[in-house]
């Protein structure tokens, strides 16, 4: 009797596996997913638990108030945003001009979408090893400027906000374009042809249909601009003034494993980066759903 | 027919306007410039690497190659090239080995709890590296791994492993599941389908996500940076040091090294533009919207 019931059961239950469609091909996201759970989230939970737990045993808060009780710690978040948000910012909307002209075949499209690779594979380490003599007091670019007549004495750029800001956007911007150029690709040009053949001026063509089109896409790339110039280390600590207003998060979060080694103290600051990094990108993401949403392929419907 | 002539005249008119407006003189201008200063960057760091000495100037007062030795012996780059490919192809042969099964599943299949493996695959692309680095560095040690290969290779292929499925999962998409079907048809295995049907099927697609894994892998600096030690370092990390503590060795050898890093970025970029558009280069993500 028992034996039938267990078998009308996982009869059911099989039933129930097929219905939602999982069979035994899902398997094969298995290993990947475990790979996610061993070394991403274990460890981003480990970390948070670390955070709670300080060395020093002031309490389960103890790393939180001593960082947010020091005003140099705390500086940090201000000296985060004022590097990430301009940079961000400056990186999107100098794409959108370039993509609307690249948009459509153009002639040296290609080398152009080519070069611009070449700093975005080269990283921030070895534009900031570059920068730190190109922008150098005796550097190219002050020798230029010196040589124009443009200043009289030569521009400090370095070990301030300006080098890391500078470096930011030699890496960054190549990536917002080219993201934001597959997102402008996907307009359906038709729109702006129908647009054009009522009698829409270029500019009329762009603030109607194309950036309206363009703002969801726009958003994504901001928020992952954002998140390439929120972890600004290597151009933070050899460009910048790491000890003063290029102190970032990840410069305090750096310091505190490597010259402290104090682990549950850096696990606090990436919790503290981490959570404030995501709340920018939900705002930007929330903001961005209640934006027009439909197809951007146009067509009849 | 009418619309195509629309299309025509409104083709030409844009460029016409392309090249006449002001507007686009300055976006042409901007770019110019932007090249101008990445030129700039990459010749100072060249031309120092040959340089006797240059400290006033445009050009050094004299030429020479020593340094590159120099910087060959002291930093030890032919360990540092070995760790660098060591790593690199390991990381790219285990993200393309467990994210391609992955990326077929979410490319064909809904199930419950999807979007929550999704999530597991985006949130290390939309959170900056140095966050969870450091617990997972820490993680690391406490495995005792911290100093090895092994936990380098590890901390590179968290993102790599997101960056293959979001890469595979729309070539995997254009296939037409008629073909599979076909083949269970013809009674091949979920095995020899995978093997015999689909990766030849989705081979640009792989070459594309192994070859941007491997660019990404080789400049990814700071979750190498929070597990290598000596041995271990890759060399983006020894350049960083090196860059770092510059004044411990003279800054000709120190852009010398860069010039090797550079060359080994080149070296696989100009393999990589071969198969890959650049606009591939952030495919991944973009799909963090389509899902």
């Amino acid at each position: 009797m028992s034996e039938v019931n267990t078998k009308a059961s996982s009869f059911d239950f099989r039933l129930w596996l097929a219905d939602h469609s999982i069979d035994r091909l899902l398997l094969l996201a298995v290993p990947a997913f475990l790979a996610m759970l061993a070394f991403f989230i274990y460890p981003s939970f480990y970390g948070a638990y670390l955070s709670f737990h300080p060395m020093d045993k002031s309490g389960a808060l103890g790393n939180y108030q001593s960082f947010f009780g020091d005003p140099y710690m705390r500086e940090s978040i201000w000296n985060t945003f004022r590097i990430a948000l301009p940079v961000s910012l400056i990186n999107v909307f100098a794409a959108v001009p370039l993509a609307v002209r690249l948009r459509h075949k153009v002639r040296g499209k290609r080398t152009i979408n080519t070069l611009l690779v070449i700093p975005m594979s080269l990283g921030t380490v070895l534009v900031a090893e570059g920068l730190s003599m190109y922008l150098a007091p005796n550097g190219w670019l002050n020798r230029t400027l010196l040589a124009t007549g443009l200043i009289s004495e030569p521009v400090q750029l370095l070990h301030n906000f300006w080098g890391v800001i500078i470096s930011l956007i030699i890496t960054g911007f190549p990536f917002a374009f080219l993201l934001t150029l597959s997102y402008i690709s996907g307009i359906n040009p038709k729109m702006e042809e129908a647009a054009s053949t009522l009698g829409a001026t270029s500019w009329q063509r762009f603030r109607y249909i194309t950036f309206p089109l363009l703002t969801p896409g726009l958003a994504i790339t901001f928020c992952l601009s954002f998140v390439l110039a929120f972890s600004v280390f290597p151009s933070a600590n050899l460009l910048g003034n790491p000890a003063g207003d290029s102190h970032v998060l990840a410069v305090a979060a750096a310091q505190a494993i490597f010259t402290q080694y104090d682990y549950s103290m850096a696990s606090a600051i990436s919790v503290i980066t981490g959570v404030l990094e995501l709340a920018v990108v939900a705002a930007v993401l929330v903001m961005r759903s209640r934006l027009y949403s439909g197809s951007t392929s146009g067509g009849k419907g | 027919m009418r619309t195509e002539d629309t299309t025509v005249i409104s083709k030409s008119g844009n460029r016409k306007v392309f090249v006449k407006s002001p507007l686009g003189w300055v976006i042409w201008g901007s770019v110019a410039f932007f090249f101008i200063n990445l030129l700039g960057v990459i010749g100072t760091v060249v031309i120092s690497s040959f340089a006797t000495e240059w400290f006033d100037g445009w050009l050094p007062s004299g030429w020479t190659t020593k340094f590159y030795l120099t910087a060959w012996q002291d930093y030890q780059v032919p360990n540092l090239l070995r760790a660098t490919l060591k790593v690199a192809l390991s990381v790219v042969t285990i993200s393309i080995l467990v994210g391609t099964p992955a990326a077929y599943v979410l490319a064909r299949r809904d199930f419950p709890g999807k979007k929550i493996l999704m999530l597991s695959f985006l949130l290390p692309i939309m959170l900056p590296p140095i966050t969870y680095g450091i617990p997972l560095a820490t993680f690391i040690y406490s495995l005792n791994l911290g100093g090895t290969l092994t936990g380098v290779i590890i901390v590179n292929t968290v993102p790599a492993i997101p960056f293959v499925i979001l890469v595979l999962s729309p070539f995997i998409e254009q296939i037409d599941p008629k073909i599979e079907a076909a083949a269970r048809m013809c009674g091949a295995t979920t095995r020899q389908i995978f093997i015999k049907v689909l990766t030849p099927l989705i081979i640009p697609g792989l070459l594309a996500a192994a070859l941007l894994v491997l660019i990404q892998t080789v400049a990814l600096f700071e979750l190498t940076y929070l597990v290598s030690g000596p041995g271990s370092n890759t060399l983006v990390v020894a350049l960083y040091y090196a860059v770092f503590a510059s004044g411990i060795r003279p800054y000709q050898a120190i852009s010398a090294m860069a010039v090797f890093y550079m060359l080994t970025t080149f070296f696989i970029l100009i393999v990589a533009l071969r198969y890959v558009n650049p606009t591939q280069m952030v495919s991944q993500a973009r799909s963090v919207d389509s899902k």
